[in-house]
């Protein structure tokens, strides 16, 4: 019998009237690693504020056993004076400040009352450091010069430098590379070896069956099963099964009656420089193309130039000295601006929908139109509101984005229907090349099947697609055709035929030693 | 297709609108139905005109996130132009008035130049406009107040459209003012039907028949008031005819171009506008550009009004107009507000004003007033959507 830290039974929690959690149940041993997964909305981050006193003891029925005792928290500050702390998926960082100051933010070393002690914060931020593995770090770096993995780490820092006991992450690796993941999930075993629980919240499956030892999985506010590492079949299909309550066959649609055609966009000795410092060549005599009905792929680790290749290309919002010639059904073109690059029929969908995709405020209908508003839903500057109506009516039945109306805030929605929203939005331009960034990052499985779905529908139309991901297995049961990047070149092609991870990973391998021959 | 979300955004736009017939009928009470006369309710317009047009312009400043502290300088440098032109040099009217438009374009130019290509924050630009204005209109009127203005010239900020008076009972009644509220009840039973037919010709769904008509006859019993009795005042002031020109342009801009709609999307988020192919610098140039013709619209108005040009006039002027848009409705950090929703607002603090004037209350209580008016309409906003949400 081992030793049960938290047990939350029988939890209940409503908003005006829909419940989010109906009679959950979760119980997590002492020291292990627990995961937490489900579809978006399924009610994991409800469940964690629940925990974290967010949403006060009162608002929900049913009741938190923690070491024993009943919890009853009213604030954050409650449960994290029991040593439970929360580390969301929207990182809680001063970005102006030292690493120093970070870790102790709202928990500062000081002399007398609220004189900060400079040296024990120093000294104090290197040791909770080291324990993340950041050692090398220099405290008083600002934290905004750091990688996002980085801060991920600072954020752990952080909990430690509170006496935490229980640690929830929410989301760690949506934004990490493979490496970087690794080695965070790495860092979360040691912190178990140190004897700290944690909960982890992900839809990165694999990265759960490799840290985890208990999974729960949760649908529709319900705890649906718990598998145990040793006891039950821990592998992806077996998880998404529980996720999706039924047994996905084949996470990638086929893709049937897609005949391959001319070549519609091709690029060649494409060159960029950083934007910030001219000497510095992100891309490098790059040349690329893709056909009518194809979706080629690109690969490659975070930091590659994927992303800076596709927004220098969309209209040079990337970088400076651009070089090169994009040709467009055989003829070259230029484009200047965004504007010159949607007139060309060339979209992109960026990586990070909140910031770069979305008016957050605004309706479905309005995101919808935003890009294609001048050219098709205009006549001499006047809006033909109806019209624009009908279209977004149709493009939400269309790609299925489930919403009350298109009338609904963008900002309301989950992620997977926003991501909806955003391919719309540039559907609504109709293009003749669409450079898909990122289009599942951080949704769930049923929604990453509908874009899947979405674009084959786009390569059956005879669109040339680009998808970027870091999901190696998303790039191999979507693409046609994937193109390896490394440091800003193209380092291999590989075809349906023959791709597989480890191909990609030794091409990217291969690369880096040509590079430093 | 209407919607619960769409029914919640009208009934805040009407909330408003309610507010200011309650604040007016709080008056009427208060000061012993003096706040409807005649005589005030042409004051009513005279008097907040130019904040009125002032806050047309401040709306988009608004909706980009930002405001533009310099237009009451640039109000002032204007009327300042304007007169020197007419009263020093004698050059004639439309010239002056033409030469102070243009000064108020270079000026809203040369803010848009430094906070779009540039970079610099609105705040800093225009808080150096405002004292870069300032200063330069004392420096041309030599500090002292130039005047007194020609009749024609007066005429724009004071003036009335010409009226065909007819004796009605103790007064008089102007005819002009009695066809154009005809016109506008016309117009809008017009509108009203052309709006269902293209709701049905799309198939989307028509609001009950008797909302609309209860929606119809509130606002033509308004217009109706306001016009008998402007017209047994002195008729249709000008100011007014200006200020229905342009907020019917301007609302017309903001709601149903595309260049509006770029105008909220830079303000709900700049970064994604720019990824959709919005030239974003663009439309903060423009933005402010047009605030400085605005403003200049509103210093020939109100050197008209004073029949002179100050070199103290709008002083605290672009307060009025920004405090005008976020009591209309509008949020601080942009992409939400509309036009009429400014409009309601200048007329919230105009009546205000007015109502406290005439029950005898000081110009400094007015301005504790409008204080707590200002913080408690935006209080209001900002927590009735926390509750939604």
């Amino acid at each position: 019998m081992s030793d049960i830290i938290l047990e939350m039974n029988h939890i209940t929690k409503e908003f005006s009237g829909v419940k989010a959690l109906d009679d959950v149940t979760f119980k997590v041993k002492r020291g292990e690693i627990h995961a937490l997964c489900g579809e978006n909305g399924a009610g994991k981050s409800t469940l964690m504020n629940v925990l974290s006193g967010v949403y006060p003891y009162g608002e929900y029925s049913g009741d938190i056993v923690y070491n024993g005792e009943i919890g009853k928290f009213h604030r954050i500050k409650d449960s994290e004076e029991k040593g439970i702390v929360i580390i969301h998926q929207e990182l809680a960082l001063s970005p102006f400040l030292s690493v120093a100051e970070n870790v102790f933010i709202g928990n500062e070393q000081t002399l007398l009352k609220g004189v900060i002690n400079w040296t024990e914060t120093r000294n104090r931020a290197r040791e909770v450091l080291a324990k993340v593995g950041l050692e090398q770090e220099d405290v008083n770096a600002v934290v905004s010069t750091l990688g996002v993995g980085k801060q991920q780490l600072i954020e752990i820092a952080k909990a430690m430098a509170k006496k935490v006991e229980l640690l929830i992450l929410d989301e760690p690796t949506a934004a990490l590379n493979d490496e970087e993941s690794k080695k965070l999930l790495d860092i979360m075993l040691e912190l178990k070896r140190h004897g700290i629980t944690c909960i982890i919240i992900s839809h990165k499956l694999n990265e759960l069956s490799y840290v985890s030892d208990a999974i729960t999985v949760i649908r529709d506010g319900k705890t649906i099963e718990t598998l145990i590492k040793g006891q039950d079949e821990f592998t992806e299909d077996r998880i998404i099964k529980g996720m999706v309550g039924r047994e996905m066959t084949n996470r990638y649609p086929e893709r049937k009656d897609c005949p391959i055609g001319d070549t519609v966009i091709e690029v060649n000795h494409w060159n960029v420089f950083h934007p910030d410092d001219a000497n510095r060549q992100m891309i490098k005599d790059v040349a690329f193309n893709v056909h009518a009905g194809e979706v080629v792929g690109l690969a490659g680790l975070m930091g590659a130039g994927r992303t800076e290749l596709a927004m220098s290309i969309f209209g040079k919002e990337y970088g400076q000295k651009i070089s090169g010639e994009i040709k467009l059904h055989g003829k070259p073109i230029h484009i200047k601006n965004v504007k010159d690059a949607i007139d060309n029929k060339i979209s992109y969908t960026s990586e990070d929908r909140k910031t770069y995709g979305l008016v957050l405020i605004d309706d479905i209908k309005h995101n919808m139109t935003m890009s294609a508003l001048r050219r098709f839903f205009s006549k001499k500057g006047v809006v033909n509101r109806s019209e624009e109506i009908v279209k977004a009516e149709e493009y939400k039945k269309l790609i299925n984005v489930k919403a009350t109306s298109i009338n609904q805030t963008v900002g309301s929605l989950s992620g997977g229907n926003q991501q909806k929203v955003v391919l719309a939005k540039w559907m609504l331009t109709q293009p003749d090349v669409l450079i898909l960034d990122e289009p599942t990052r951080g949704i769930d499985v049923g929604a990453k099947y509908e874009i899947y779905c979405a674009i084959n529908n786009l390569a059956r139309e005879g669109k040339a697609v680009i998808v970027i991901s870091s999901e190696m297995p998303e790039l191999i049961g979507t693409c046609d055709r994937i193109y390896v990047i490394n440091s800003g070149e193209i380092a291999g092609e590989l075809t349906k035929e023959e791709v597989s991870q480890e191909k990609i990973m030794s091409c990217i391998m291969a690369h880096n030693r040509k590079g430093e021959e | 297709m209407k919607t619960k979300k769409g029914v919640n955004v009208d009934l805040k736009q009407y909330g408003m609108f309610l507010a200011l017939i309650a604040i007016f009928l709080i008056f009427f009470v208060l000061s012993g139905g003096s706040n409807a006369t005649p005589v005030n309710i042409n004051n009513l317009v005279m008097q907040n005109g130019y904040v009125v047009i002032l806050a047309t312009g401040m709306l988009l400043c608004v909706l980009t996130g930002n405001i533009d502290l310099g237009v009451g300088s640039v109000v002032a440098l204007c009327g300042a132009s304007a007169a020197i032109l007419v009263v020093d040099m004698g050059s004639p009217i439309w010239l002056a008035f033409v030469v102070a438009l243009l000064i108020g374009a270079v000026s809203g130019v040369f803010a848009g130049f430094f906070i779009a290509y540039l970079g610099i924050p609105p705040f800093v630009v225009t808080l150096a406009t405002m004292l870069m204005g300032r200063g330069l209109t004392y420096t041309i009127l030599k500090a002292q107040t130039k005047g007194p203005l020609p009749d024609d010239y007066i005429r724009v900020g004071a003036g009335f459209l010409p009226t065909i008076k007819i004796a009605v009972g103790n007064g008089t009644v102007d005819l002009v003012a009695i066809i154009i509220a005809m016109i506008a009840t016309v117009l809008l039973i017009v509108i009203e039907m052309k709006d269902v037919k293209t709701k049905k010709k799309y198939g989307f769904r028509i609001s009950p028949l008797w909302q609309l008509v209860i929606k119809d006859i509130i606002i033509l019993f308004i217009v109706w008031f306001f016009f008998i009795k402007l017209s047994q005042y002195n008729g249709i002031p000008i100011v007014l005819v200006i200020m229905f020109i342009l907020v019917g342009i301007y609302h017309f801009i903001t709601s149903r171009t595309v260049a509006g709609r770029q105008v909220y999307a830079l303000g709900g988020n700049a970064k994604a506008a720019r990824l959709s192919g919005i030239n974003t610098k663009k439309v903060f140039f423009w933005v402010y550009a047009n605030m400085g013709v605005l403003a200049a619209v509103a210093g020939i108005v109100i050197s008209a009004r004073n029949a002179s040009a100050t070199p103290k006039a709008g002083d605290g002027i672009e307060l009025d107009a920004i405090g005008s848009c976020y009591i209309g409705g509008a949020a601080a950090a942009g992409g939400v507000g509309t036009i009429i929703g400014a409009v309601i607002g200048a007329f919230i603090m105009g009546i205000l004003n007015n109502g406290m004037s005439l029950i005898g209350w000081t110009t400094d209580v007015q301005k504790v007033v409008k204080g707590v008016v200002l913080l408690g309409a935006v209080t209001f906003d900002i927590l009735s959507k926390q509750k939604k949400g």
